[in-house]
């Protein structure tokens, strides 16, 4: 006969299917279509932890389940921070959500930014439209760290400048002496005095080492297959490349099968990859 | 009198990375130096293109007319950047327009002069041809990514 757990046990095993109670504590819009929500999980002596790059699984009652990364300072572990935007059903409902209103959140799941293994070399960050909001956690966890990192560079590429993500922190950011922040957008008018063209266009400029580099990379995949290419095409090795994957993840510990990515699972052994664990797969249009 | 010449500066220009001694003393003639304030109209779409620059340092935004919109800035070049290509094609005319928006130093080649040069040396022609075409490649690569609106919703 199986052991009986206490009751005390029990609640300590977290079921990974189990979605907690987070109530919303603050709610910010940050483009049109883009807003950031603040949570707090509603056992308030629960603290969160996790990983740069991670995402968690946010439910909506009644309406739906989707993963969204983890945007927020991993330092912080009483509340976390997840950015969106509305593109279906579940993100214009969450954005509908108020101050007070509780989601339920399953996570953290995935893998993660490699900024550990990262130590001792330049770290170049590549970054369009939301992209960035994953990347961000990995921004505050090398700044926390800094010395032990060559050149940490950030480029960042959006549509419009009115699309720009977190523009206040990109240009506390850029304030700093030992970040390098570079913005470009496709397309401007009026007083935007900042760069224009695809965020593309900032790699072989952008002062690095690319021999002892690593790149982090995320946005649509389409960008970053050309954002692949021109890191190579800069000197930047395969082995050397992070990119964050996004397809539909449901279960998110590898058990339906939604986000399969040929021999591997989005969820589970992603979002975030090692560019040559999937170069052979990288861009087909099925596999 | 001392003479100064561009050659030095020329040849650090990734431009003309790995470009011939030859072909560098051949075009050096043709180059001047410039430097423009921020808010100076380069030039105007439908002007005579009678040069084209390689940027030292400062930043310039080509632009479009848009009607009902204004000027829409489609590119920025800077540093190390080459603004124009067209002095190399019949009609001569530049198609958008170009304007200072960081104070900039720039070389400036004549596009008649350089194009004379080629004329009568066709290797030369043919490699100043070659890292123009890199550019215009590059440009259009650039511009169907920015056609894609890749930070949509839709990609």
């Amino acid at each position: 006969m199986a052991p009986r757990l206490e009751s005390a046990e029990r609640e300590s095993v977290t079921d990974p299917m189990l979605p907690a109670p987070c109530r919303i504590q603050r709610v910010r819009n940050e483009t049109d279509d883009t807003f950031t929500l603040e949570l707090e999980p509603l056992n308030g002596n629960r603290l969160f932890s996790f990983r740069p790059g991670q995402f968690n699984m946010l439910y909506v009652h009644g309406v739906g389940e989707i993963p969204v990364s983890i945007c927020g300072d991993p330092a912080n572990t009483q509340t976390f921070f997840h950015t969106t935007r509305v593109v279906g059903t579940v993100t214009r409902a969450m954005r509908r959500l108020q101050v007070g209103d509780v989601l339920g959140v399953r996570g953290p799941f995935g893998s993660a930014w490699p900024v550990e293994e990262a130590t001792g070399r330049d770290v170049v960050i590549v970054a369009g439209g939301i992209g960035l909001a994953p990347l961000r956690p990995a921004v505050h966890r090398l700044l926390a760290q800094r010395g032990r990192y060559g050149k940490v560079v950030l480029l960042y590429g959006a549509r419009m400048p009115q699309d720009i993500l977190f523009p206040r922190e990109l240009e506390r950011w850029r304030g700093k002496f030992d970040l390098e922040v570079y913005v470009t957008v496709d397309r401007a008018t009026g007083a935007w005095r900042g760069n224009v063209g695809v965020v593309t266009t900032l790699i072989p400029r952008a002062p690095f080492d690319a021999t002892n580099a690593i790149a982090l990379t995320c946005g649509p995949e389409v960008m970053m297959r050309y954002v692949v290419r021109e890191l190579q095409r800069r000197g930047v090795g395969s082995d050397h490349i992070y990119v964050s994957m996004e397809r539909n993840m449901k279960c998110a510990i590898g058990f339906c099968g939604h986000c399969q990515y040929g021999p591997t699972f989005i969820c589970k052994d992603g979002p975030v990859f090692r560019f040559d664990h999937i170069e052979s797969i990288f861009g087909k249009a099925e596999v | 009198m001392k003479t100064t010449t561009l050659e030095p500066i020329i040849r650090e220009q990734p431009f003309f990375s790995g470009f011939e001694e030859k072909y560098l003393k051949l075009i050096v003639s043709c180059a001047r130096n410039v430097r423009f304030d921020e808010g100076h109209v380069l030039f105007r779409e439908g002007d005579a293109a009678e040069q084209f620059y390689l940027v030292r340092e400062g930043m310039v935004a080509v632009e479009v007319m848009v009607p009902q919109k204004g000027l829409v800035t489609v590119q920025t070049v800077s540093e190390g950047d080459v603004l124009g290509w067209s002095w190399l094609f019949p009609p001569y005319l530049w198609h958008f327009d170009a304007r200072i928006i960081r104070p900039t130093r720039a070389l400036a080649f004549d596009g008649k002069c350089l194009r004379t040069k080629c004329d009568k040396d066709h290797d030369l022609g043919y490699e100043l041809l070659k890292r123009f075409t890199h550019i215009v490649v590059d440009r259009l690569e650039a511009t169907r990514l920015q056609l894609m609106d890749l930070y949509g919703t839709q990609t």
